[in-house]
């Protein structure tokens, strides 16, 4: 569900002016970037760090976000969940986040609060106790997520084995909360291993948003993160992943009423020298908000409302990784008696159209105007635009890229569409896993598939 | 993503007393309520029009009709079918969406401020002109089956079906906001097109307006929306909540997790014990990661990746709930702590420490609430459908302030009765 997620964040990625947001870079490599908007006396923090569960290895999957939680436990000055005590005590709420990308730390707070924040972000960056037994009871707690985010959500579990059949040599392929095997034999060793590999002020981007001076917060991170010593941050591998040649399919049997789909196409994601392949990146974009940005949008209208294919249908796209790949997704839940073959065809049916004959004037003109508008929109949610300078900056884009955004959709044509539309949807890039549904009463008899061909 | 928290972002306890916030209030001539927040800062308008027609007002035997007719609304108006309604909103860059509870049926708009005549003629014709088209309620019903039966597959669903079956009994609270197998093949396009006449009236309407506009235009479009709908409606009110016995479900399920839901109903809006309840459970489990229960569950044990505790009070009154899930295995020793956790809390109340770290965040995080056009909206929405007072939020502060250890451990001993809580266990062992 992530890629999903990301999709809509970039359908309504805004370019606010440019002239509010300034940046530093300290001494130690720390790159510190403030938006001013002063309509409230609140501040957001987020410290990003670049690390995330694609700089894992098989056998560590998940300790990206094992070492997010046991970032709550406590320093050489901090008692285990003392933190988040102090950070409640101050009016201020919090919480942390980990990615294929990056791992994110934020708090929301009363404006006055923000030297007490930077304060103890900056000692969790570099005074960390991971203790044993801390480790031993947070683990069980980190199982628990994976237990309720993905082994008993069908759905989930389509989504995880999409991922990992799609990517094959790339990371990309694993899990973010990671296998529970590797949950099961993780120690509180390879979090700490984690922490002095990638926790370096040079490995790290602060994001301040709100009602705040520049200046001010630039003293405040000169004093509290600039003593930090950098660590030097291992080569990352590039991890290609490895040509694919023919569709990959598989099903996953789990306990449900409706079947559902995924279906995946390797796509690029825009490339850091943007001239590149800018317009094919722009294109797809334009093209999933064709498929998919309401509901009278081409899937819904078509799978949904006309042919009643489906109760639900959808697609995604993620313009910007740190990976350098991405997907193109489609989903579905097809209506009972339906086959997840037939909504297989129908969805191809729809790129095919778009392949053939590039899409109306109208829907470009509604892509373009909800995008204009969206820009607007999100102004009014100071956390939103922090979080889109954070996710820029970790995965080597310039912040100034939302700048560009609104341009280059602009710009899309039809005829783009419709190359893209020929170039990348073909079955050597297809990835499709579906859901067999399964009864609840294991004794019962299995349903089997509807309409098996 | 994996967000190391869930916080349980419930409106109803949401407030803020920032005394920079002035709502204007009037009633329009058709007798619909308004409440108008001007705010220039962006140039955006934010409406919310609600109506007192949520699933409380459905019957057994039309279960899902409330939630229907909010859920048509949306897909076709006049002559207009759904895409094309849609569409007309797209092209101006304006957002439409929906809300629906046991209490009320909501309907949103967004839209930039110079657009804002162009949306709000499509808004009402929304509001004022469905068509629950025939053909479109025949495909709708079947989504809805199709729903319902995924839904009895979901140990979440599963078990929170059976919690408000079990607390609420004959009252229509327990009635599943969707319906029934049997009771959604029984309705029609006249049954939505009567339920809209009699629930979507004028005096039922509450309309909220945040944002770039003049009170005169809030005025104008506030009176245009209220002249237009249905004239012949009735208030209907909600029945008073009688408690059910006190039972013990446990339901089957192959999931690795066991999910519990335990509570009965206690509160409803303007509570005469709101404050010495609401902040007394911030500190047993509603404030995130601080609260006893995610202390002693989660923090000392590591049971739970989730444990939370929450009154949601309603029209009537709503549920006093505590839920998690962890693997089955240990649900019984889970469940065992939290009953010792919630007991020790009634028995003792709050250290004075716990409730000054209470106040401390309530009160120092007051400005948090109202930092978006976006959250002034719920909150202000929420404070005219239930009649509220104006100054609510001025004062709200003060309350917190004012209460006591003695009040809260009072407040949750004659309130919070461990001999009626109700437990569902979902996946039990």
């Amino acid at each position: 569900m992530l890629f999903k997620k990301i999709f809509i964040f970039l359908l309504l990625f805004p370019t606010f002016a440019i002239a509010q947001v300034h940046q530093t870079i300290l001494e130690n490599g720390m790159k510190v970037i403030v938006k001013e908007d002063h309509r409230s006396p609140v501040v957001i923090s987020q410290v990003w760090y670049r690390a995330g569960s694609i700089d894992e290895v098989n056998g560590k999957t998940g300790v990206a976000h094992v070492l997010e939680h046991m970032m709550f436990k406590g320093t050489k000055t901090i008692k285990p969940g003392e933190f988040s005590e102090i950070i409640a005590a101050a009016g201020g709420r919090e919480n942390a986040f980990t990615g294929a990308d990056y791992t994110c730390y934020f708090q929301r707070i009363e404006k006055s609060n923000l030297p007490l924040v930077i304060k103890m972000e900056a000692d969790r960056m570099q005074n960390l106790v991971i203790l044993e037994e801390e480790f031993n009871k947070e683990i069980q707690v980190v199982m628990e997520e994976r237990r309720w985010r993905t082994d008993d959500k069908p759905n989930a579990q389509v989504n995880e084995l999409m991922q990992s059949l799609a990517f094959v040599s790339h990371p990309y392929g694993r899990p973010v909360v990671g296998w529970m095997n590797d949950l099961e034999n993780m120690t509180y060793e390879d979090a700490l291993e984690w922490y002095n590999d990638w926790y370096s002020p040079s490995n790290a981007v602060l994001v301040v948003a709100g009602d705040v001076m520049p200046e001010d917060v630039f003293a405040l991170a000169k004093e509290y993160f600039g003593p930090i010593p950098a660590k030097k941050i291992k080569n990352r591998k590039p991890q290609i992943e490895a040509e694919q040649a023919g569709v990959r399919r598989a099903e996953v049997k789990a306990p449900s009423q409706l079947s559902y789909i995924q279906m995946a196409y390797k796509v690029p994601a825009l490339d850091r020298d943007l001239s590149k392949n800018s317009s094919d990146v722009y294109a797809l974009e334009v093209m999933a908000g064709v498929l998919s940005n309401t509901s009278a949008a081409r899937l819904n209208q078509s799978l949904v409302n006309e042919q009643s294919l489906a109760i639900g249908a959808g697609a995604g796209y993620t313009m910007i990784t740190r990976g350098g790949l991405s997907l193109f997704e489609f989903y579905a839940t097809p209506s009972e008696g339906v086959s997840t073959n037939i909504v297989e065809e129908a969805i191809k049916k729809e790129i095919k159209k778009i392949a053939e004959h590039g899409v109306t004037q109208d829907e470009l003109n509604r892509i373009k105007t909800s995008v204009i508008a969206n820009e607007v929109y999100e102004k009014d949610s100071v956390f939103y635009q922090a979080m889109l300078i954070g996710q820029l900056e970790t995965m080597g884009y310039p912040y100034t890229l939302m700048d560009q955004y609104i341009e280059n959709i602009k710009k899309v044509t039809s005829d783009q569409i419709q190359e893209v539309a020929k170039k990348y949807f073909l079955d050597d890039r297809l990835t499709v896993v579906s859901l067999n549904p399964q009864p609840l009463d294991p004794n019962k008899k299995p349903q089997g598939r509807p309409h098996v061909h | 993503m994996f967000i190391k928290y869930i916080f349980l972002l419930i409106v109803t306890f949401s407030f803020h007393a920032n005394a920079a916030i002035k709502i204007d209030s009037w009633f329009t001539d058709k007798g619909s309520k308004v409440f108008f927040v001007q705010n220039n800062d962006l140039p955006i308008v934010d409406v919310e029009v609600s109506f007192m027609a949520g699933s409380a007002y459905d019957k057994d035997e039309s279960a899902g009709r409330a939630s229907l007719t909010n859920h048509m609304m949306l897909l076709g108006s006049g002559n207009l079918k759904q895409e094309e309604i849609i569409n007309q909103f797209s092209e101006i860059g304006a957002e439409i969406s929906s809300g629906f509870d046991e209490d009320k049926s909501s309907f949103s708009l967004r839209t930039l401020s110079e657009k804002k005549e162009e949306a709000f003629k499509l808004f009402q014709t929304v509001l004022h002109r469905p068509n629950f088209d025939g053909e479109v309620l025949n495909r709708e019903k079947k989504r809805y089956l199709s729903s319902i039966k995924q839904s009895d597959t979901l140990p979440d669903s599963i078990g929170n079906k059976a919690f408000m079956k079990a607390i609420y009994g004959e009252h229509s609270y327990a009635i599943p906001s969707s319906g029934t197998l049997d009771s959604i093949e029984t309705i029609t396009k006249n049954t939505l097109i009567r339920f809209y006449e009699s629930a979507y009236s004028a005096k039922s309407a509450v309309i909220v307006i945040v944002g770039d506009l003049s009170k005169k235009e809030a005025f104008d479009f506030a009176n245009q929306t209220s002249n237009d709908l249905p004239s012949n409606g009735q208030l209907r009110s909600i029945e008073k909540v009688k408690l059910t016995p006190s039972q013990t479900i446990k339901i089957e399920h192959p999931s690795s997790q066991a999910h519990l839901h335990y509570g009965y109903p206690i509160m409803k809006r303007g509570d005469e014990d709101f404050f010495p309840l609401y902040v007394g459970n911030y500190i047993l489990g509603g404030g995130g990661f601080v609260s006893r229960l995610t202390e002693e569950v989660r923090e000392k044990k590591g049971y739970v990746y989730s444990v939370y505790s929450y009154f949601m009070p309603m029209q009537e009154k709503g549920p006093f709930q505590i839920g998690l899930q962890t693997k089955k295995e240990q649900i019984d020793e889970a469940f065992k702590l939290v009953r010792k956790v919630v007991k020790d809390f009634i028995d003792n109340g709050p250290t004075e420490s716990e409730l000054a770290a209470a106040k401390s965040n309530m009160i120092g995080g007051f400005p948090l609430r109202l930092d978006s056009n976006k959250k002034i909206m719920n909150y202000i929405s929420m404070m005219a459908f239930y009649n509220y007072p104006l100054d609510y939020l001025d004062t709200f502060s003060d309350k917190v302030n004012s209460v006591t250890t003695e009040q809260i451990k009072d407040a949750f001993q004659r309130r919070v009765i461990l001999e009626e809580f109700t437990t569902v266990i979902v996946g039990a062992s």
